[in-house]
């Protein structure tokens, strides 16, 4: 498939296209409204961030975008395609990938073959082309290695990649992640508090990584707490809290904004 | 170790390929058992052991290949090796259409309905179902296989069809097990949601998987309903479902050498101890919960995947 | 009418042991989120013990049908609850923090052990309860003619399934057990020791399914080493049917599961009549798999 060229690393978003259109978005659960009427847009080459408390519907809304949930109300539309009712594998497929808050891998697989994964649908080998061992099938699989290793080496982990996923030190087992949803060949990037539970090199190396990633021209959406990565990282937040959006604009914007200051000081006070 | 482990299989492979020559008919058809449960156990493996799909009804997939093999043979005198891909066909679509709406249920509730499917299609086969089935009395002569002119009827002559069976079945499971089918099913054994995030459609793996371990389930049938020429209900009972989940589970889940072994220990056995069989199903028992507190993963557990060096290499160019 | 009146009572007292056994799954499914395979097998210990002890106590003999009985039925009740208690510590405790596979391969390890040692002890044939100490009279209910075991079973399965729940409801016990079966964590905060709670399930339950056992062999005079699974799978059905981890669905389920069956078999066909509950349940887990009074629950991604 042929990507668009990339976007250099510095060049301002003159002409925002919006890539993924949220409108009107509310789900609820059993009484409980976890997302409540929530719209914003993420534009084509952007890193935009999704903040608020815990508990504000951040997740919520990715597993709305990506198939895991059906949204009560709205409607989310990625690249002009509405994605209501579609399964989340055909999300996949259509180019949204994404990683998840409480770190989901194959964890007795080894490190390639997670990023095999993420190969998976882009392949056509079925039950037959397998047994008899066909030569487009053996092609077919050496292309996907042969992705996955540039994946991998793409994040850091190429030495590794015949680890086995649970040995992997927790920072690694992020970045694997990533890795894994990178091989999707994705248009928009979905990081599920990407630098959770990492110190503050690793944090470092990860903001790097969200910058090349974004050099090769794929839309990042990420949630994230740590607010220097997200100060540095994103050009536009959207601020959650009790499912509904107080805020949305240039992070230094935001940062001064009464109703965010008094949504995170409220947050603290319980905590 | 290693070195040492392509050794072992070739000596075990010899051992086994000229047993016969030294074994007496009835060591040859205890062989011959093995064979079959390996068959069943290695289907039953890519459901279970592959997949992660708890399958607690598998005698049902090989009663539903045993009685299409043993009707076509009886009813419209086809050669019972003939009936071989139909029977195979026909437990994979019933299993198809059985799982289609419980799929999605979640592990030991899945073991439960396939528990309820195993004993539906068992009190069905008992009320003579369609008219067909015999009832508890079963179906009986079945003819003899014949295979390039030869009648197989002898155990040792079995043994040859059996293990070449068996011996067919690990090299095409070991080529599914190195390819997207093959790590599709495995993505969907260590996290379902993550699979399903990264593209794979896991509904459809879920269905494959289940069609494909009973389509062998029941082309093991036929050959079961070809070595006994009568078959009936109680061969397909409850029981059944139970050692080959216990197979699987002790041998390794989704490893075939751990699997294949778990076959020769569990079957093999009790043969060795017949003054102790009635305590067979006992030691059983006690060895699944000893197995689960001190060895989860088996006696050959599942790794991850091999890949050569060269393999490697290659990919990075 | 008749004929409908003599199979729907039948139904009700099947459907109270029923409920008596899915009580055990459902409480301990509550609370571990485990389906104790082995379940069925303490069913039928209570029936094989019961036999035992009546016979080589000869309690009926001694204290009278009443007295006597209600005494077998607190020595089976103990007994089975401290046979649940063993399994608990041998079988699932080890296993708390593994995978689900593993419990539950492990409770079906321990279910194919408890049942062999059963046939091993007893033999594989047919045990009958002596036909002597049974009570044959029928109790004549506004004209229908009901046999007199089938009226005590119905009544005394009601009477613990509402003891029980009073228990659940009522003391502070059982708020403990209807805090671990919500949260474990947030329970253990409150200072709810939810070993013990654990422990207290695999008495009760067994207890219970014990006694079921007794009913059937009081019912039915004769039992089998391998009735276990059967009961067990169909109790297992009506918790299911009910709402498995909710204590008056498994109640509801049983009776019901009880009274379809009888009427199945009486109007369509006995010799379908196991296939009728595996139908249930298959249905039930297609159509409605949280149950009837079962609540439905987001997972969490």
């Amino acid at each position: 498939m042929m990507e668009a060229p990339p976007i250099v690393s510095g060049q301002p978003n003159t002409v925002s296209i919006p890539l993924l259109v949220i409108q009107e978005l509310t789900k609820t659960f059993g009484g409980l409204t976890a997302v409540n009427a929530v719209s914003f847009a993420v534009e084509k080459g952007s890193v935009v961030g999704l903040i608020g408390p815990n508990g504000a519907g951040k997740t919520t809304v990715f597993n709305l975008i990506t198939g895991n949930y059906r949204p009560d109300r709205g409607r989310i539309e990625f690249g002009g395609t509405p994605l209501a009712g579609l399964r989340t594998h055909r999300i996949i497929a259509l180019g949204i990938a994404r990683t998840f808050q409480n770190i989901r891998l194959f964890q007795r697989l080894t490190v390639l073959e997670n990023v095999l994964a993420g190969c998976h649908y882009r392949m056509r080998g079925g039950i037959l082309a397998a047994m008899l061992r066909l030569p487009s099938q053996r092609r077919e699989e050496n292309d996907g290695m042969g992705r996955a290793l540039k994946e991998l080496e793409f994040v850091g982990l190429r030495q590794q990649a015949l680890a086995l996923a649970k040995n992997l030190a927790y920072g690694d087992q992020r970045r694997l992640e990533i890795a894994r949803a990178l091989a999707t060949q994705p248009r928009l990037l979905v990081l599920d508090e990407p630098a959770g539970g990492m110190n503050e090199q690793e944090t470092e190396a990860l903001i790097g990584l969200i910058a090349r990633i974004r050099e090769r021209g794929i839309t990042i959406l990420l949630i994230e707490h740590d607010m220097r990565l997200v100060m540095r990282a994103c050009e536009k937040l959207v601020v959650l809290e009790n499912g509904g959006k107080i805020a949305e604009g240039a992070p230094e914007q935001v940062r001064r904004d009464p109703k965010v200051i008094e949504a995170y000081l409220g947050a603290d006070d319980e905590a | 170790m290693n070195h040492g482990k392509p050794f072992a299989i070739v000596l075990a492979a010899a051992l086994l390929a000229t047993a016969p020559l030294f074994l007496n008919a009835y060591q040859v058809d205890v062989l011959n058992s093995i064979g079959l449960y390996g068959l069943l156990a290695l289907g039953l493996n890519l459901i279970l052991g592959e997949a992660g799909l708890f399958n607690m009804g598998h005698a049902a997939f090989y009663a539903v290949g045993a009685y299409t093999a043993a009707m076509l043979n009886t009813r419209y005198q086809i050669p019972i090796l003939w009936t071989l891909p139909l029977s195979g066909l026909a437990a994979g679509l019933f299993a198809l259409a059985v799982a289609r709406p419980v799929v999605h249920l979640r592990g030991d509730y899945l073991l439960i309905v396939t528990i309820g499917v195993g004993e539906i299609v068992r009190i069905a086969l008992v009320n003579d179902i369609f008219g067909m089935t015999g009832g508890a009395n079963g179906i009986f002569g079945i003819s003899r296989p014949q295979l390039f002119g030869i009648v197989i009827r002898r155990p040792q002559e079995f043994f040859y069809l059996i293990w070449g069976c068996v011996a067919l079945t690990i090299v095409l499971f070991l080529r599914l097990k190195q390819s997207r089918f093959g790590r599709a099913l495995n993505y969907l054994r260590e996290d379902e949601v993550a699979a399903e995030g990264s593209g794979i459609n896991t509904a459809y793996y879920k269905l494959a998987a289940f069609g494909l371990g009973a389509a062998w389930a029941g082309m093991t049938g036929a050959l079961f309903a070809a070595k006994m020429t009568i078959i009936s209900p109680e061969s397909f009972n409850f029981w059944e479902s139970v050692v080959l989940f216990m197979i699987v589970i002790l041998g390794g889940a989704g490893n075939i050498a751990g699997v294949l072994l778990a076959a020769f220990l569990v079957i093999g056995l009790p043969e060795l101890f017949r003054e102790f069989a009635s305590a067979r199903m006992l030691v059983f028992g006690l060895v699944m919960i000893v197995m689960m507190v001190f060895r989860p993963q088996g006696l050959l557990p599942a790794g991850g995947r091999r890949f050569s060096l060269a393999t490697l290499a290659r990919g990075h160019g | 009418m008749e004929e409908f009146l003599q199979q729907l009572t039948n139904g009700l007292a099947v459907g109270g042991i029923y409920a008596l056994i899915a009580l055990g799954y459902t409480m301990v499914y509550g609370v571990l989120k485990l389906i104790n395979f082995a379940h069925g097998d303490l069913f039928t210990y209570g029936a094989y013990l019961g036999l035992t002890l009546l016979t080589s106590l000869a309690l009926t003999d001694r204290l009278g049908f009443a007295l006597g009985v209600l005494v077998l039925v607190l020595m089976v009740m103990g007994l089975v609850a401290v046979l649940g208690a063993i399994l608990e510590r041998v079988a699932y405790r080890p296993l708390r923090e593994s995978p689900r596979l593993s419990a539950v391969v492990s409770a079906l390890g321990a279910s194919i052990f408890l049942q062999n040692a059963l046939m091993l002890l007893y033999g594989a044939r047919f045990q009958v309860y002596p036909d002597h100490i049974l009570p044959t009279a029928t109790l004549n209910v506004f004209g229908l003619y009901l046999p007199l075991m089938r009226v005590l079973i119905v009544l005394a399965s009601v009477a613990m399934m509402i003891a029980l729940y009073l228990f659940i409801q009522k003391t502070r016990i059982g708020a403990a057990i209807r805090a671990a079966a919500i949260d474990q964590g947030a329970a253990r905060l409150m200072g709810i020791d939810v070993n013990r709670v654990i422990l207290l399930v695999f008495l009760m339950g067994p207890a219970l399914g014990g006694v079921a056992g007794l009913m059937v062999g009081l019912y039915y005079g004769q039992i089998n080493f391998t009735m276990g699974w059967v009961y067990g799978m169909k109790a297992f059905t009506a918790a299911i049917l009910g709402g498995i981890g909710n204590i008056p669905g498994a109640m509801v389920g049983g009776l019901l599961l009880g009274v379809i069956e009888a009427l199945g078999a009486a109007y369509i066909s006995i010799a379908w009549k196991d296939a009728i509950a595996f139908l249930v349940l298959i249905l039930i887990l297609i159509v409605r798999p949280t149950g009837l009074l079962g609540e439905r629950v987001a997972d969490k991604i």
